[in-house]
């Protein structure tokens, strides 16, 4: 039998939030966090979790398990399990709504600051905007991006400053659209990331690119970030 | 875009820059005395007073004292903004914070006026 | 008296997919006052999951391309019975949506020349079926919902749509005329339930196959528009057509994209046959997925199957080389080593037709208005109330659809109910005001769910639901099967009417949306039983072994479930075509 703790809090009813701990059989399967938190709220209806694709591509169900932040769908027992101990809580640094489920609003607020869409006043043609494979090559890794928070609740100068650090996931999205040749809006974008706060509180401590569950990397996006900010402003 | 007054460049990209140059300043200050002293294995007072009199060595020095002073700036008030802050510590923070802010300011540059005094006082 | 708050917009958009997006997106353009009502924080939608890409005819592959042999593939593969007005104004229009999102930011992935990459899936052909295969599917890698979707979000914020994430709607409030005038929905943070009122509601729910044990859909496609409009007494159309996607991943249902065969991977029996080649022998992998599907469950009944219980086949890919799979199809190495233990750079996938996609829906029209029919078999509008996307049936895929069209759905008649609501918004429209008795009938379930006190939990009775489905309306249907199925689900009926809730708190309270999620299921489920028992022959994605050939003489129509009397009736097909002859239907070979 393998002990899971799970972090509870349902504000209408507790005081505050503790760990209540599971039996939980896995019949020697390798399944899925997410599998073992579908079983236990059969058991246990009110236990509360967002989840959606349960493939990995929706980004809903980002908790922290075992101390690592990632998503419940894709995390495997054998990774996540230490010592016959599973223990899952809500991602940290974000305030907590009820059990797993955290209120993401500041996450969003900042991915909404970045501009997240494509810039471009000039007349569209006809066809699609032509773009080289060469180009295109370079929103690899960038794109992909579910917004399912890991690398942000990660990140200790998110933590710290989440009202003015955009944090890893909306650097990476902004660098995403700085990156693409089919938007024109690069210098208005940069002007408003030159300041103490916006991009330079990452301080290269890396657990966004450790967490990630699409294997991005968004310290090296910033790193780009920088980098065309000293090419513009020198 | 969010606005600092106490920050040293009032600007991110301007920090950043001036927190790598001001370290590049320090290690080669560390490396040149370093090597001073494994050249000059019977150092006495008199060669170590004769070394910083002279106008380059001042500059150098002044130049590290100038950068260890931005530098601790910078650094400070990074920590400053990270943890004493409304989220950190309650609705106090603010106060509490610009207080340590200005006496880190004033403080970073009594050592500057006090490092410059010693130098050319030799 | 019905004492919730209410909120009032021009026009309210259920869902915040693909097509909800896309339509709210086109009216936030306009400037009307618009909200997307959406259970989860929109790119957690559906859509996010479509993996291969969008098809249509903007002749980057092949300059030479026509919208028209597109509709002609359309046709052919619905088994005739799409509506060729509805297919014909996809086709033609698709383009022009197409390269509207490309301008928007959608990364597709890239030809040499800079244009959309298009790649070869199934069912494409060229010059009306005799110009051989086609490559048609516009792609980003392996990842287009995704990509599409969050292009659709980030064009929504840029013109500052407004959102109501993580609200479910609970049912449709009707006027005194019976015009649909919004809906009573909850807010699953606070648990506040709120008449959210509108001259214009749009059902872009998505599909619902977790009425199914195996399914390639999230948790989420619980079938929520189809089972609140049935519950409002409106009918639903082709309900029994449902899509078993040929690939699956075995055990885990997870989906691995028609793009892999149409980048040259080919399906494999326990000896190693390649033997699509004897079912379709000139589309071979790229036939209909119905035929596909159907041609892999037939290999495994007659002892071919893989793996020791000899119950899926193997999808080879490592012969199309590492380099071509990481740059083509990144997202299926993914979810294959994650979900199935094997890396298809060097082993086959093991994989099993899993329910994918619901062709039937909310039948409307090419503006997307919802539609009824009368007694005497006409028409009608259904005032105020509008489906886009996989909840409606227009309908463009008949009785199976082709792979990359379900994305070309959601945008172009997204796009296109957002169109004419505005026209209707500029027009003026005016319906009766909901009586606070009409707001409170909309009330009903959420209220027998929160006072409940006893029964069965909603997860005990959406797995029988589930399994019913699975075992009694699967691939291959029969007569008495399915009578014996509806016996059960008849049975089932009261138990899940009764459904516990034990939890009642409010704040964040899925379990109570879980137990509303199971009515929405199961009137789907059971609407979807009676059509599949009613329509006696065999027909695209509906295979029946007591009724194995097509009936053009009395079927060659759509069939439309009506809640009210729980039965089936007819409408005809739809066979105008504004730019040429209609298609007439042919015997079906690939």
């Amino acid at each position: 039998m393998l002990n899971v703790s799970i972090y509870r809090y349902n504000p209408e009813v507790d005081a505050e939030p503790f760990m209540q701990d599971f039996e939980f059989d896995a019949q020697g399967k390798d399944l899925m966090v997410l599998d073992v938190l579908e079983k236990l709220k059969v058991e246990d209806p009110s236990l509360v979790f967002r989840r959606s694709c349960r493939e990995g591509v929706c980004g809903s169900d980002g908790v922290n398990i075992s101390g690592k932040n990632g998503l419940a769908c894709i995390t495997p027992l054998s990774e996540a399990v230490k010592g016959n101990k599973l223990v899952i809580r809500p991602l940290p640094g974000l305030p907590v709504i009820r059990d797993l489920v955290i209120d993401m609003a500041q996450f969003y607020a900042q991915y909404e600051k970045i501009q997240p869409y494509m810039i471009n006043n000039s007349p569209a043609p006809a066809i699609e905007r032509l773009q080289s494979p060469e180009e295109r090559a370079k929103l690899d890794g960038l794109y992909e991006c579910i917004l399912c928070a890991c690398c942000s609740t990660a990140c200790p100068s998110f933590w710290w400053n989440p009202e003015k650090f955009i944090g890893p996931s909306g650097l990476l999205q902004a660098y995403r659209f700085l990156a693409d040749s089919r938007d024109t809006a690069t210098e208005e974008r940069l002007s408003k990331l030159d300041d103490p706060f916006s991009v330079f509180r990452c301080h290269g401590i890396m657990n966004c690119v450790q967490v990630c569950p699409k294997g991005l990397n968004p310290t090296k996006a910033i790193g780009h970030i920088r980098n065309m900010l000293i090419r513009s402003a020198t | 875009m969010v606005t600092s007054v106490t920050s040293f460049g009032r600007s991110g990209l301007s920090d950043w820059l001036v927190q790598r140059v001001t370290a590049i300043v320090m290690a080669l200050y560390v490396l040149f005395v370093a090597a001073f002293l494994l050249a000059t294995p019977d150092l006495g007072y008199s060669q170590w007073a004769a070394l910083h009199k002279s106008l380059p060595m001042r500059m150098f020095s002044l130049l590290t004292m100038i950068s260890i002073a931005a530098h601790a700036w910078i650094g400070m008030w990074c920590v400053l903004t990270d943890y004493i802050t409304v989220r950190m510590i309650g609705p106090k923070a603010t106060a509490i914070r610009i207080f340590f802010q200005l006496g880190m300011i004033s403080m970073t540059l009594l050592y500057l006026l006090w490092a410059i005094d010693i130098l050319w006082g030799i | 008296m019905a004492n919730i708050r209410t909120m009032s917009f021009d026009a309210v958009i259920v869902g915040g997919g693909g097509s909800g997006m896309r339509a709210a997106l086109q009216l936030a353009q306009s400037g009307y006052k618009t909200a997307v009502i959406t259970k989860v924080f929109p790119t957690r939608s559906h859509t996010v999951s479509a993996q291969g890409g969008i098809t249509c005819a903007i002749a980057s592959d092949d300059p030479n391309d026509q919208w028209q042999w597109h509709m002609y593939d359309t046709i052919k593969g619905s088994d005739y019975i799409g509506d060729q007005e509805a297919i014909e104004y996809m086709c033609q229009t698709g383009p022009e949506a197409i390269f509207e999102l490309e301008h928007m930011g959608l990364p597709f992935s890239r030809t040499k020349e800079g244009r959309i990459y298009q790649r070869p899936f199934g069912g494409q052909s060229k010059d009306f079926g005799v110009g051989g295969q086609a490559a048609r599917t516009c792609a980003a890698a392996d990842r287009t919902g995704h990509a599409l979707l969050h292009t659709l979000y980030q064009g929504n914020l840029k013109n500052k749509t407004v959102f109501l994430n993580e609200w479910f709607a609970v049912d449709i409030v009707k006027n005194a005329d019976g015009a649909v005038v919004g809906v009573v929905a909850i807010n699953i943070e606070s648990g506040e339930s709120v008449y959210v009122k509108s001259k214009a509601t749009v059902f872009a729910t998505g599909g619902a196959g977790r009425i199914y044990a195996s399914t390639t859909n999230a948790h989420i496609c619980t079938g929520d528009g189809v089972g609140m409009a049935l519950r409002a007494g409106f009918p639903v159309q082709d309900i029994e057509m449902w899509q078993f996607h040929p690939t699956g991943i075995h055990g885990a249902g997870t989906l691995v994209t028609e793009g892999c065969r149409g980048e040259g991977g080919y399906l494999i029996n326990k000896d190693g046959e390649r033997f699509m080649e004897r079912y379709a022998p000139n589309a071979k992998d790229l036939a209909g997925r119905d035929v596909v599907a159907r041609s892999m469950v037939l290999e495994i009944l007659e002892g071919r199957g893989c793996g020791p219980d000899g119950d899926h086949v193997y999808l080879k890919l490592d012969h199309l080389g590492e380099e071509a799979l990481n740059a083509k199809l990144p997202g299926i190495l993914e979810l294959s080593r994650t979900f199935a233990h094997a890396d298809p750079v060097k082993e086959p996938i093991p994989v099993v037709p899993t329910c994918h996609y619901m062709m039937g829906g909310i039948p409307t029209n090419v503006d997307g208005q919802a539609l009824t029919v009368d007694r005497e078999g006409n028409d009608q509008v259904i005032e105020g109330f509008y489906a886009c996307g996989e909840a409606a049936c227009v309908s463009v895929h008949g009785a199976n659809r082709l792979g990359g069209n379900s994305l070309l759905d959601l945008v172009v008649f997204g796009r296109a109910s957002g169109i004419f609501i505005e026209k209707q918004l500029r027009e003026g429209i005016s319906l009766k005001d909901a009586t606070d008795e009409d707001i409170q009938r909309a009330m009903v379930n959420l209220n027998r769910v929160n006072q409940s006190v006893d029964g069965e939990n909603a997860s005990v009775l959406r797995a029988e639901l589930q399994s019913i489905m699975q075992n009694y309306f699967g691939v291959f249907r029969r007569g008495d099967y399915m009578k014996l199925g509806v016996e059960k689900l008849d049975k089932l009926r009261v138990r899940v009417e009764n459904v516990y809730l034990d939890d009642k708190s409010n704040g964040f309270n899925t379990a109570r949306i879980e137990a509303l999620e199971l009515l929405n299921l199961f009137e789907t489920a059971y609407a979807t039983a009676i059509a599949a028992e009613g329509r006696t022959e065999s027909r695209g994605a509906h295979a029946r072994e007591d009724f194995q050939d097509r009936d053009d003489e009395n079927w060659l129509c759509h069939s439309i479930y009506f809640p009210g009397s729980k039965e089936i009736g007819k409408r005809p097909v739809n066979f105008t075509l504004k730019t040429r002859e209609p298609f007439e239907p042919k015997i079906r070979t690939y």
